[in-house]
């Protein structure tokens, strides 16, 4: 008998093996399609629209395309070709009712510029367009002192340019000069409104590790249905409606909440503290909120750690706390390191708490972001500070398996 | 300086209790003088108490009632991390982010040793288990044998006069834990140390002790020299519990002290040492190992002599088990080296078996 297989064997177990890869691939086919479909192609749109905004390309196409050759020459006009195609595209426009979008778009990279293009649209509206094309521009010059303005049309031109690099500058807090060159705005929003994320989510972390530590560890220790009935307690929140709870520290914290009341009745202040539509307000509701993220993977590494290790330290003569220390501590690394992860994840991206009781003070990146989703109609804007969030996460995310190593989480 | 230690009372239990909730009794009054450099094994079955015995003297469990003494001094207000106790886990503890060489010189870094000679006895240690080679690796990366020398030279390097070992071998595979009880024996012979052993596993306790206590629910049963918890158990529990026993139920027809006649329960009168037997017209269980019991034949015939019906047999390898039948349905089990002599029966065959005077022991009924 030959020691190996013939190829007809060995192609029939490769098919055999195909096969049941396929039937396994099948089973997990509607969850990837699920996923395809509910969470890369919106980030992916997302991605796509923070540097692709065709809207003013849209529409003024025919202006753009007259004043290609001249954007390279600073304080000049375009010429009256370029001027007269415009106000006749705008009064097309005004007569479609879009000239306001129009409006807007160029608002944004050049502030001011809303009401003189509403103002514009309006007069040139009733304008016969053979006048129009006859006053060689000097109509829509005329019509108001900032149309000589230079930058205002190196702005339009700008604003026209279908592919971006704009939203991002914006989200960072740069901006482009006249002459291309990438300089740093005078107000800083967005910069500040990132780190101050990522302070108050590494606030939280710390604050849920230093509370849950203990706890986990008490609960690891008792028996097991003293912490069933315990776990109970730290799953509950699970089982209430996040409203409910943030609406809950509202209750406590507003100016005649319960905590202001108390501690009037105990004499300790006179005046309610300013407690609720702050920073600490947001801290201290999404510490709670956050906590059983910390308490359960802690908890579930804490049960499995063989009490005997914590023995055989202080049988070879090792004090409790340097035992603890040095043996018992390191032992709850992958799970205190797991419960990290996830509670500085899942806040350094959270909205509803800091939107319910964070006030100006207490406003996070995302707040920001669904600001400009729902208030200020800026997708592109919202989509570059999102993506920008999602880079950052992920740099942290490498960071983080650099410094502790990702094989070394665990979460139960 | 203390009163002369005396070194036979070098580690002594006295009237020790414990209770975990204050109603039930672990350990019932747990009497006991180790010798200094002894090996002393507590042997049961598991929840008998031994272990606990084992974590009080080590100081993870508080003692409920009664003293355990080191050297005449009480110990059990000492921390644990004072009493100088080396121990040995049954899942060996050994600190799975450390290295081998981190985890021998923790004790030795407690202690506040200085590096250079925290080097020689790591170095030292390692040699001792012969895993001079494995100073780098992480526990993970060892297998249960090498594991469990680390675990070992963990527990000797501070040089304690104690030394505890919680089921030690119990996660080894038969060949492994025979080699690791010739290696534990070595190391005691070669430093000298007092060992207290707790197993299961008799074969273990009888190879490696000096004396062994058998423990069964939470009392001592007896507590003696390997041989003699062998050849002469103090009560059926004993019997049945160190090595094979055949028990067959008789009553007491004549008690001296050295010899005991009675009648088992097939009718038949025989005769046998004098174990923890009640008085005459009681009932009593005859105690006899299968290996003493013999096929009567021309050539074979001793004392005491029942006849049985052949059942089965049990092929094993180097020797072969025979089941009887006695004539009231009891059953009877003997051992015979797998030899030339070894007979052939056929299912049904009456024969008789026969052992001596010595070989057999009237004991009490079994209290449990």
């Amino acid at each position: 008998m030959p020691a190996h297989l013939s190829i007809k064997e060995i192609a029939d177990s490769q098919a055999q093996l195909r096969r049941k890869k396929l039937v396994l691939f099948a089973f997990t086919l509607p969850l990837l399609l699920f996923v395809m479909l509910a969470f890369v192609a919106p980030i992916a749109t997302m991605l796509y629209r923070s540097v692709y905004h065709p809207t003013v390309a849209q529409l003024i196409p025919q202006t753009l395309k007259q004043m290609q050759g001249w954007e390279t020459q600073p304080d000049t006009l375009p010429d009256s070709d370029s001027l007269v195609t415009f106000a006749l595209e705008l009064k097309s426009l005004a007569g479609e009712r879009r000239s306001g979008k129009l409006a807007e778009e160029i608002n944004r990279v050049f502030p001011g510029a809303s009401s003189l293009i509403k103002s514009t649209a309006r007069k040139l509206k009733h304008l016969d367009e053979q006048e129009i094309i006859a006053s060689q521009g000097t109509i829509l010059l005329d019509s108001h002192k900032k149309w000589h303005n230079p930058a205002l049309w190196h702005a339009i031109a700008s604003a026209g340019e279908v592919w971006t690099s704009r939203y991002y500058l914006t989200a960072l807090d740069l901006q482009l000069s006249p002459e291309g060159a990438i300089e740093s705005r005078d107000t800083r929003i967005y910069l500040k409104l990132y780190w101050k994320s990522l302070r108050i989510a590494l606030l939280i972390t710390l604050l849920t590790a230093v509370l849950a530590f203990p706890l986990s560890y008490f609960l690891a220790n008792a028996s097991s249905a003293k912490a069933n009935t315990l776990l109970v307690f730290v799953l509950l929140p699970f089982w209430t409606s996040l409203l409910v709870r943030t609406t809950s520290w509202i209750a406590l914290l507003q100016t005649n909440g319960v905590v202001n009341s108390t501690l009037k009745v105990l004499g300790i202040i006179d005046q309610p503290l300013e407690l609720l539509y702050t920073e600490f307000a947001t801290v201290i509701s999404m510490t709670h909120i956050l906590l059983p993220f910390m308490v359960l993977p802690l908890y579930s590494v804490m049960k499995n750690i063989d009490p005997s290790y914590f023995r055989a330290a202080l049988s070879l003569g090792a004090k409790p706390l340097p035992a603890f220390a040095k043996i018992y501590f390191p032992m709850t690394l992958p799970g205190l390191s797991a419960g990290a992860l996830l509670v500085f994840i899942i806040s350094i991206g959270y909205y509803i708490t800091p939107a319910l009781v964070g006030g100006t003070d207490g406003q996070m990146i995302s707040n920001i972001i669904a600001f400009h989703m729902q208030s200020s109609n800026n997708w592109e804007l919202a989509a570059a500070l999102g993506s920008l969030l999602l880079v950052l996460i992920l740099a942290l995310y490498w960071l983080y398996d650099r410094m502790v190593g990702v094989n070394n989480i665990k979460l139960g | 300086m203390p009163p002369a230690v005396d070194n036979s009372c070098y580690v002594q239990f006295k009237n020790v209790k414990k209770s975990y909730d204050q109603r039930t009794l672990v350990v019932v009054d747990f009497t006991l003088d180790i010798a200094k450099g002894e090996f002393v094994t507590l042997l049961g079955p598991s929840g008998s108490g031994k272990t606990t015995c084992l974590m009080m003297l080590a100081g993870f469990e508080d003692v409920s009632s009664g003293e355990i003494l080191v050297e005449g001094q009480p110990i059990t207000h000492v921390a644990p991390y004072h009493r100088n106790i080396g121990m040995v886990f049954q899942h060996y503890a050994l600190f799975p982010h450390m290295t081998v060489e981190e985890n021998l010189a923790y004790p030795l870094k407690v202690r506040k040793l200085p590096d250079t000679e925290v080097k020689r006895r790591v170095a030292n240690s390692l040699d001792l288990v012969e895993l001079s080679n494995f100073g780098k690796r992480y526990p993970g990366h060892l297998s249960g044998g090498q594991r469990q020398r680390v675990a070992l030279a963990r527990s000797l390097i501070f040089e304690p006069s104690i030394v505890l070992m919680d089921e030690p071998l119990g996660a080894l595979d038969k060949n492994l834990r025979e080699q690791m009880q010739f290696e534990i024996k070595r190391l005691h012979e070669q430093l000298g140390f007092t060992a207290i052993y707790v197993t299961h596993d008799q074969t273990e306790a009888l190879t490696m002790s000096d004396r062994i206590a058998v423990f069964d629910q939470g009392v001592v049963q007896q507590c003696a020299s390997p041989d003699q918890l062998y050849e002469r158990p103090s009560n059926a529990f004993v019997a049945d519990f160190i090595g094979e026993n055949n028990h067959l139920a008789g009553t007491v027809l004549q008690r001296n002290n050295d010899y005991t006649e009675l009648q088992l329960s097939d009718g038949s009168r025989i005769k046998a040492l004098t174990g923890d037997c009640p008085e005459a017209g009681a009932a009593c269980v005859l105690a006899v190992r299968p290996e003493n019991l013999f096929i009567a034949s021309d050539k074979v015939a001793l004392d005491n002599r029942i006849n049985a019906t052949f059942i089965t047999q049990l092929y094993v390898g180097d020797f072969i088990r025979y089941f009887f039948q006695l004539e009231d349905k009891s059953e009877i089990m003997i051992k015979q080296l797998n030899d030339h002599q070894a007979p052939k029966l056929s299912a049904g065959a009456v024969t008789s078996l026969t052992w001596s005077v010595n070989d057999g022991l009237a004991l009490n009924l079994s209290t449990t």
